[in-house]
C-alpha cells in the first residue's frame, strides 16, 4: 500500500510534518463567536464584559447586523472599576438588571470574558452564579471566556458550548441510544440533516446549541455524537466526561466529507449497510454532480489556507479529494490531532502543515509559493490582491451553510468565484 | 460600567492606527493581545486599502502573561524595524496590555533602534479615538519637527500653508484634502505639507518652513496646531470649509493672513450650490425640521448649513466627542436650542424620536435609527461605511463640496412636486403615502398599507415597546401610556395628515385635549388643536 492510499491507524509517519511558528497572529478572538452563536441560540444573550475595543471588535466584524438590536452588548469596563472605586460586580449587578429589565424575553444570558477582565481577574464565573441564583426560574446565566489570550474566533463557540454541556439534562442508563449533533449549524442544514437522519431510521437525532435553553437535548453514557465542526475540543472532551461517545468520522463537507459523516452514525445505529446506500445515493450524487460544475476550473490549482477557523484542514481535505486541488500550505490555529485524524491522513504527503502563526514569515511563503489562491482574512486579502494573488476571505466560510450534500456544490463556488472573477475582469 | 451595543469611537489605539496608516515610513509596534489585529480590516475593507496597515502586534496570549510578554514586545519591535525599516517607529499599548504594565517606550528604548521611538501614552479607560489620532499626531510632531526649519523670506514666492489633520480613515478627507488645495491654488498659495495623510517622517522634520498651518479637522490637527503655534509661533487657521458661507469666511481669513488677493475665488463659477437653493424647486425645502449629530466638527459646519444656506429649521444638535462639548454649546446657542453631548447611541434615538425631524443628518447610526423610523437621512460625519468611501471625487469642503452637499441632503426627501402630489392624491392607491416617496426603497413602507392599525393595536403595541420603539416609524410612535382616545373619524382624519407630521400632530391633539381636560379627541378637538398651534 503506498502512502497515498493510508487509511486512519496507519504508521503516523505518514502524516505531513507541522510546522509550528510563534509570532504575530493575525487572527479574530473568540469573542466574534457571538455574531454567529447569537442567531443560533433564539433566546439567548451574550454580555461581553471588557473594554472599548471588544465592543468595537464585535461591531466592525457584525458589520450591518449590528443595527438589528442585537442580542449582545459589552458592560465597558472604566477607569472607575480599575481604580476599584466602583465594585466590578456591583455594576455587573446593575447593568445585568438593567439589561433585563430591556430585554424580558431573554432566557439564557452568557457573561463572556474578555481580555481585560481575565487580566484584572475579575471572577465572571462568581458572578454568573450569584445572578444565576438571583433571576433563579427567569433566567440561566452562564459564564465562558471569548479573550483573545484564550481563543481563537471559532474556540469562542467551543467555549460556549462547553458552558452549556453542564446545562444539559441527565439520560437515563436506560434509556436508548440518541445522536447528538454538535456544532452550530445554519437552520436549513439542521433541517437537511435531520430528513436524512429520518429516513435512515437513525434517532432520536438533538442538535447542540438547541435554538432555545429549554430545548438543550438529554446526555449520557448512551448518547453517541458526531461534530459538525473540526474545533470543538472542548466540548468534546466535556460531552466524554458526561459519558457521551465520539463518532468518529470526516467532517460532513463535500461528497465524500458528508458520506463519511453520516456513514459513522448509521454504523453506530446498526443501520443496514444496502439501506444506507439507498437513502444517501441521490444526496450524495447531486452533491458530485454540482461539485463536477466547478472541477474544470479548480483542478490542478494550488491553494494555501492562513490560520483562521480550524476549518482548513478539512476543507483543504475536500478540496484535494473532490476537486483535484493542491494544498501548498495548509495553515491552522490549532491542530487537534485526534479530531482530525481521518482528515490527515487524506491530505497529500507533499502538503506543509502549520500551527500558529508568524504573520510576516507566513506571507514571505506565500509570496514565494505564489498559490492560485490564498485563503485568509479580511486584514490580508486586499493587500494580497494588489500584490496580484488571487484570494477567498475565510470569515464566508463560517457565515455560510456549506456543510452536507446540498451545500457541496456552493461550497466548491466560493472557491471557484475569486478565480473566475479574475478570469472575467479587464480592468 | 457602561453598557454599550453600538460605539461611536473605538479605544484610543485605532486613532493611532489611523494616523500611522495615514503616514509613510512610519511603523507602529502595538502591546495588543491575539484579536485585537481585528482592527486591520477598517484600513482594507472601509477604506480599501491595498496594503497593510503599517502595524506590528504582539499578539500575546494567557501562556505569555507574568513571563516574557516584554521579551516578546522587544523581539517585535526589532523584527519590525529589520522588516520594515521605517524612518520613525510609534510604540505603545492597547487596553490588554495597558493592564500588564509592560512599559513600551523604556523596552524600546534600551534596544537603541537607529530611528526615533515615538512612545504614545493612550489611556484606554478613559479616552476614545479622537483624541488617540490627535494625541498621536501631536506626539510625532512634537518629536520629530526641527525647530530649526524656518519659513524663508517672503519676497518672490508664493506663501506655504501645512494642511493638518487629514487622516486615514477620514470621513471625506481624501477629496476635501484635493478640494482645499486647488482652493488655495487659485488664490496663490502653496502647500508645504498635509499631514498626517501621506506624510512622512522627513516632511513632519519641515513643517516649519511653512508660513501657517490650516486645521482641517480639529478632532486630529488641533492639538499638533496648538504645539506648532506655541513652539515655532505659526498661527493656524481654524475656520473649515465646509458650507458656501464658511467657504468664503475660510477664504478670506486665509487671504488675509498671508496677504493675498482672494476675491477671485469668492465668487467661483462652479459653485452652483447658492443658485440650487434659491430656486423656486427648493421653496419647499423651507422650515424643514432637522436633526444634526456627529463629530463636532461636521455637526456643527451642517447645522450652519441647514439653517442659513438651506433654510431648515434645526430641531436637534449634538455631537459624540465630549473633548468638543464647549464648541457644541456655543454652535447650539445660535439655534436656541439644547445640545445633545452623549456617545450613547439609545440616547440619540430617544431625541431623534422626540424632535420628530423630517430630515436626519448623522453618522453610520443615525442613517439605521431613521431607516427604523423612516425618515429620510443623510450621512455627514464618521463613523461611516464602506459606501462612504467612494470611487467618485465626494469632498464636503469647499464650493465642491457645498454642492455635493446639497446633492445629499436633498435627494432622501420627498421632491417638493412629489410631496405636493401625496397631498392631493393622499386616497389614491398609487399616490398614497403609505407608498412613500418613489425615489427610496418605497417598499419598506407598504407593508402598513394593508389596513391601518386600529387605536386599540397600536397602543397594545407601544405598551409592548415601551422602552424599545424598536419598530414602527416615527410618524406613528407615541408616548407610552398616553391614556387619550381617538374616535374613529378623528382617527381616519389623521390619517390624511401627511406621515412624516403625523407624530407631532398627534402628539400636540392629545396634549392640547389634555391640557382642555379632554377625555378624547374627535374631529372637532384636532381642528380646536390645529387652530391652537397655529398661533
Amino acid at each position: 500500500m503506498s502512502p497515498g492510499e493510508s487509511v486512519l491507524g496507519c504508521a503516523p509517519a505518514a502524516q505531513p510534518q507541522v510546522l509550528r511558528e510563534r509570532g504575530q497572529r493575525e487572527v479574530f478572538c473568540g469573542l466574534t463567536g457571538i455574531i454567529w452563536m447569537h442567531r443560533k441560540m433564539q433566546d439567548a444573550f451574550f454580555l461581553v464584559v471588557g473594554s472599548r475595543t471588544c465592543a468595537h471588535l464585535l461591531q466592525s466584524a457584525a458589520g450591518v447586523m449590528i443595527f438589528a438590536e442585537p442580542r449582545f452588548a459589552t458592560a465597558i469596563i472604566e477607569e472607575r472599576d480599575l481604580a476599584g472605586m466602583a465594585d466590578c460586580q456591583d455594576e455587573l449587578d446593575r447593568i445585568v438588571d438593567k439589561l433585563l429589565a430591556r430585554r424580558p424575553e431573554i432566557r439564557t444570558l452568557f457573561l463572556v470574558g474578555s481580555c481585560p477582565s481575565e487580566v484584572i481577574k475579575l471572577d465572571l464565573g462568581k458572578a454568573a452564579q450569584r445572578l444565576d441564583g438571583k433571576f433563579a426560574g427567569s433566567v440561566r446565566i452562564l459564564n465562558y471566556s471569548g479573550s483573545g489570550i484564550e481563543t481563537t474566533f471559532t474556540e469562542g463557540e467551543d467555549a460556549c458550548l462547553t458552558a452549556l454541556v453542564p446545562e444539559m439534562p441527565s439520560a437515563d442508563a436506560g434509556e436508548a441510544t440518541n445522536l447528538l449533533i454538535v456544532g452550530a449549524l445554519p437552520d436549513i442544514v439542521e433541517d437537511q440533516f435531520k430528513r436524512l437522519f429520518d429516513e435512515l431510521g437513525i434517532g432520536p437525532v438533538h442538535f447542540l446549541p438547541a435554538k432555545r435553553m429549554a430545548e438543550l437535548p438529554k446526555v449520557g453514557p448512551n448518547t453517541v455524537f458526531l461534530l459538525a465542526q473540526p474545533f470543538l475540543t472542548e466540548t468534546t472532551g466535556a460531552l466524554q466526561r458526561r459519558g457521551a461517545k465520539r463518532l468518529d468520522a470526516l467532517f460532513p463537507f463535500g461528497a465524500e466529507g458528508t458520506t463519511d459523516w453520516l456513514r459513522a452514525a448509521a454504523e453506530s445505529f446498526g443501520i443496514d449497510r444496502m439501506h444506507f446506500n439507498r437513502v444517501v445515493a441521490p444526496g450524495r450524487e447531486r452533491a458530485k454532480r454540482a461539485i463536477a460544475h466547478r472541477r474544470e476550473r479548480l483542478e490542478g490549482k494550488r491553494i494555501t489556507f492562513l490560520p483562521d477557523s480550524q476549518l482548513e484542514l478539512p476543507l483543504a481535505r475536500f478540496l484535494h479529494t473532490e476537486l483535484g486541488m493542491m494544498p501548498v500550505e495548509v495553515g491552522t490555529p490549532y491542530l487537534n490531532r485526534e479530531l482530525n485524524g481521518r482528515e490527515l491522513a487524506l491530505l497529500p504527503t507533499s502538503t506543509r502543515l502549520s500551527e500558529g502563526q508568524d504573520v510576516d514569515l507566513q506571507l514571505d511563503r506565500v509570496r514565494l509559493d505564489r498559490p492560485d489562491l490564498t485563503v485568509c482574512g479580511l486584514g490580508l486579502a486586499n493587500p494580497l490582491e494588489a500584490e496580484g494573488l488571487s484570494t477567498k476571505w475565510a470569515i464566508e466560510l463560517v457565515f455560510s451553510p456549506i456543510h452536507g450534500f446540498e451545500q457541496a456544490g456552493d461550497l466548491a463556488e466560493l472557491f471557484a468565484r475569486p478565480l473566475r472573477r479574475r478570469d472575467i475582469l479587464r480592468v | 460600567m457602561q453598557l454599550a451595543v453600538w460605539t461611536y469611537e473605538g479605544p484610543p489605539h485605532v486613532g493611532a492606527m489611523r494616523v500611522a496608516t495615514a503616514m509613510q515610513d512610519l511603523h507602529y509596534v502595538l502591546h495588543a493581545p491575539q484579536g485585537d489585529t481585528y482592527a486591520d480590516l477598517l484600513f482594507t475593507m472601509i477604506e480599501r486599502r491595498g496594503k497593510r496597515p503599517p502595524v506590528t502586534y504582539t499578539t500575546f496570549q494567557a501562556r505569555d502573561l507574568g513571563k516574557d510578554t516584554a521579551s516578546i514586545f522587544q523581539n517585535a519591535a526589532r523584527d519590525a524595524y529589520e522588516r520594515f525599516a521605517p524612518k520613525a517607529l510609534l510604540v505603545g499599548a492597547s487596553c490588554t496590555a495597558e493592564l500588564i504594565q509592560d512599559d513600551p517606550a523604556g523596552l524600546a528604548e534600551a534596544l537603541e533602534l537607529p530611528c526615533p521611538v515615538i512612545p504614545l501614552e493612550l489611556p484606554s479607560y478613559q479616552r476614545k479615538e479622537n483624541w488617540g489620532a490627535a494625541e498621536t499626531f501631536y506626539r510625532v510632531v512634537r518629536q520629530l519637527v526641527d525647530r530649526e526649519v524656518r519659513p524663508a523670506p517672503r519676497e518672490g514666492r508664493r506663501p506655504l500653508v501645512n494642511l493638518l489633520g487629514p487622516c486615514a480613515l477620514g470621513f471625506r478627507h481624501r477629496d476635501d484634502v484635493a478640494e482645499v488645495r486647488r482652493l488655495l491654488d487659485s488664490i496663490g498659495i502653496d502647500v508645504n505639507c498635509v499631514a498626517p495623510l501621506d506624510a512622512a517622517p522627513d516632511d513632519i522634520r519641515t513643517l516649519g518652513r511653512a508660513d501657517f498651518n490650516i486645521v482641517l479637522y480639529p478632532e486630529v490637527g488641533g492639538e499638533a496646531a496648538r504645539w506648532l503655534d506655541q513652539a515655532l509661533h505659526q498661527p493656524a487657521i481654524r475656520t473649515v470649509p465646509i458650507g458656501v458661507g464658511a467657504t468664503r469666511e475660510f477664504i478670506r481669513e486665509v487671504a488675509a493672513l498671508a496677504g493675498v488677493d482672494a476675491s477671485a475665488a469668492l465668487d467661483d463659477a462652479t459653485s452652483r450650490m447658492p443658485w440650487w437653493s434659491r430656486s423656486v424647486d427648493s421653496t419647499y425645502l423651507t422650515g424643514k425640521r432637522v436633526f444634526i449629530f456627529g463629530d463636532a466638527t461636521h455637526a456643527i459646519t451642517a447645522a450652519r448649513i441647514a439653517h442659513e444656506e438651506l433654510g431648515f429649521d434645526i430641531c436637534g444638535l449634538g455631537c459624540y466627542n465630549r473633548e468638543f462639548a464647549r464648541e457644541m454649546r456655543a454652535a447650539a446657542a445660535l439655534y436656541d436650542i439644547e445640545p445633545l453631548i452623549t456617545d450613547d447611541h439609545l440616547l440619540v434615538e430617544d431625541a431623534i424620536l422626540n424632535a420628530s425631524p423630517e430630515l436626519v443628518l448623522g453618522t453610520q447610526m443615525e442613517r439605521h435609527i431613521a431607516k427604523r423610523f423612516g425618515i429620510p437621512c443623510a450621512v455627514i460625519s464618521s463613523p461611516v461605511h464602506v459606501q462612504d468611501f467612494p470611487a467618485r471625487h465626494s469632498p464636503q469642503m469647499g464650493f465642491e463640496g457645498a454642492n455635493v452637499i446639497f446633492d445629499t441632503w436633498v435627494h432622501p426627501l420627498v421632491m417638493g412636486l412629489e410631496e405636493h402630489l401625496l397631498t392631493m392624491f393622499r386616497d389614491d392607491f398609487e399616490f398614497s403615502d403609505e407608498a412613500g416617496p418613489s425615489h427610496l426603497h418605497g417598499a419598506a413602507r407598504s407593508h402598513r398599507s394593508e389596513s391601518a392599525p386600529s387605536p386599540s393595536d397600536a397602543r397594545a403595541a407601544d405598551v409592548a415597546d415601551a422602552s424599545l420603539v424598536s419598530q414602527g416609524d416615527l410618524a406613528e410612535a407615541r408616548p407610552a401610556g398616553t391614556a387619550i382616545s381617538w374616535t374613529a373619524e378623528a382617527e381616519q382624519e389623521l390619517r390624511k395628515v401627511p406621515f412624516f407630521v403625523r407624530g407631532k400632530v398627534r402628539r400636540n391633539t392629545e396634549a392640547f385635549a389634555v391640557s382642555q381636560g379632554r377625555g378624547a379627541v374627535d374631529l372637532a378637538t384636532l381642528y380646536d388643536a390645529k387652530a391652537h398651534y397655529a398661533r
